[in-house]
């Protein structure tokens, strides 16, 4: 009997052994899997071309699964920005890269990927960005990797990988008014720490995560290389095919975790109570209720990101922004993840709804979430941002602060002018 | 790799993540050198100018952590960093790492006992490392035997190369 067959595997574990050829695989194991998607962008890509050339390679593995988006640095910021957007446009057109996304036809990659249903349920998915662990939030095998495993998967379509233990969180329970996706993520990671998941897969799962909406999934698994995860995951279910039937995604396969299925660790996370989370500076993991966040002033207030630029993000922070003015001095910049969901928002009013408050609307990008441009901070000045990191300088000056939120409160916080709860503004 | 001169130490914490290493403002080139000018810019603007080859860098846990950008390691090896040596790594910071020929060693012992003040040297296929001033040597997590051949290779260039050159 090979070893372990008694025991169940994971959905990670599945996916990966399906893509090893091998009928099952356990944590530990180094494999070489087939690769289904390889993703990079204007900042990685340039090394992974290098690295695909260094390697003597030619052709690409696959001209259809390879996409490569422009968002980090776009529109084209400066000179070097715009060189590296050359290059990696060059390399498309010279390769016959189909999926080569930039300007008007671009957005954010983790947003426009799921969107126009470029990847799906049970594939394997490496992407040189760190947020690729998105994509688990339909059920696939989803991974952030660096420009010289990029440029080797665009020449050979394989990887190896080292089979990840997997960590279950079982969310229970009913969420309050104003919680979703980013909250649970947050609060997540208050509990394990910006290490607490290494080396792991982060599978997400629970009573309250049956019913739940794409884009919280979304935001969720985004976060997840917060905790130090290789791939955040959540089983598909009827959501999951709603989704990818609406977007004409892949279906690669629908796994699911086997019941008797081995964690390293399962975390139970009551729901209840919970309210929005706060992240304070430096560090996802420095996590606090709203309520007991105390008096913050802000000068910034960013609505967007691969983790909460999608349309119910947007919405929902219109909700709470309607008829409402930001306070004075506060600069409330929005940035909508595709020109899909910029079109979507502007066409119900809710882009009007922003530009009412006092917003600044920018193009479909990374914005200033990773202190490029569109909304840099200065010295000593402070933002709520509804991204994924508040390291220091992530923003701009090493002496800013960014507080991390979700889009109702970091509304709220423009109207107020000081981090807030939605609900001190109901009238 | 064996037997060089000791190395100076630069001494982090826990949880640098790639943001510190290189800020994302100077991702709009690629090149290690260029790179390197503005390696942990934000917090410690002198390691630009001071770092000299064969330093060596010690952390605490989760060194790394944040951003794939390979733009971190790259920058560290380019500075002149013979080796890291830190409680843990960020797991994508050490596949890049290990991608380009740039060697990590995790040893909670080393990280903890070693300072700014110590020289040291290590052996890379050993993993053994050796403080200067009383001798003391601090046992390392051997690095796995894939990444081995990956740092003798030279990097996931060079062992790909072989591989396709067939010898």
């Amino acid at each position: 009997m090979p070893r372990g067959s008694a025991m169940g595997m994971t959905i990670t574990e599945k996916i990966l052994a399906a893509h090893a050829g091998l009928g099952r695989v356990s944590p530990g194991d180094i494999i070489e899997v087939t690769v289904d998607r390889a993703l990079a962008n204007d900042i990685t890509a340039p090394l992974a071309i290098e690295t695909f050339r260094e390697i003597g390679a030619v052709e690409v593995f696959d001209k259809e699964k390879i996409i490569l988006v422009a968002d980090h640095f776009v529109p084209n910021k400066d000179i070097a920005s715009a060189e590296q957007v050359k290059k990696m446009r060059g390399f498309a057109r010279l390769q016959g890269i189909r999926h080569y996304y930039e300007s008007g036809d671009a957005g954010i990659e983790h947003v426009i990927l799921p969107e126009r249903g470029l990847v799906g349920p049970g594939q394997v998915v490496v992407g040189a960005d760190s947020h690729t662990c998105t994509y688990g939030a339909l059920g696939a095998f989803s991974s952030g990797v660096g420009s010289t495993d990029l440029g080797a998967v665009l020449a050979t379509g394989f990887i190896w990988l080292k089979v990840p233990p997997t960590i279950r969180v079982e969310y229970t329970g009913r969420l309050q008014p104003f919680v979703g996706g980013k909250d649970l993520i947050l609060f997540t990671i208050g509990m394990i720490g910006v290490e607490g998941a290494l080396y792991s897969a982060l599978e997400f799962g629970g009573s309250a995560v049956r019913g739940m909406a794409m884009h919280h999934r979304f935001t969720i698994a985004n976060m997840a290389v917060e905790a130090g995860a290789k791939n955040g995951i959540f089983e598909p279910d009827d959501i999951t095919k709603t989704y990818v039937k609406e977007t004409s995604g892949p279906e690669a396969g629908y796994f699911t975790s086997d019941a008797d299925a081995v964690y390293s660790r399962v975390i139970a996370i009551p729901l209840d109570g919970l309210e929005p989370q706060v992240a304070f500076p430096h560090s996802p993991a420095n996590v606090r209720p709203v309520s007991k966040v105390g008096t913050v002033p802000v000068d910034q207030v960013f609505i967007g990101s691969c983790t909460n630029g999608w349309y119910e993000d947007l919405r929902e922070a219109a909700s709470v922004l309607k008829g409402k003015k930001a306070a004075k001095g506060i600069r409330l910049i929005v940035i909508p993840g595709s020109p899909a969901i910029y079109l979507r928002a502007l066409r119900e009013g809710i882009i009007e709804t922003f530009i009412d408050a006092g917003a600044v609307i920018g193009p479909p990008c990374c914005g200033p979430c990773l202190g490029g441009h569109l909304g840099i901070l200065a010295s000593g000045e402070r933002a709520v941002s509804t991204t994924n990191r508040n390291f220091i300088g992530r923003m701009g000056h090493p002496e800013s602060e960014v507080y991390l939120s979700n889009p109702a409160v970091a509304a709220a916080s423009a109207v107020l002018g000081r981090i807030g709860d939605p609900r001190e503004l109901k009238d | 790799m064996t037997g060089d001169k000791p190395g100076k130490i630069w001494k982090f914490g826990d949880d640098v993540d790639t943001d510190l290493i290189i800020p994302a403002r100077y991702l709009n080139v690629s090149d290690g050198k260029e790179l390197a000018a503005h390696c942990f810019a934000d917090v410690r603007p002198e390691f630009s100018r001071e770092a000299t080859v064969g330093d060596i860098l010690v952390a605490g846990k989760n060194f790394g952590c944040g951003s794939s950008r390979e733009h971190a390691p790259l920058a560290l090896k380019a500075s002149g960093i013979k080796v890291i040596i830190a409680e843990s790594f960020a797991r994508i910071f050490y596949r890049n790492s290990f991608n380009i020929g740039f060697p990590l060693l995790e040893s909670s012992e080393a990280a903890r006992a070693l300072t700014a003040a110590d020289r040291v040297t290590v052996d890379i296929a050993t993993g053994e490392i050796k403080r200067e001033s009383d001798g003391a040597v601090f046992s390392t997590h051997p690095i796995p035997a894939f990444m081995r051949e990956l740092v003798d290779a030279g990097g996931l260039v060079p062992y790909l190369r072989k591989k396709r050159g067939g010898t």
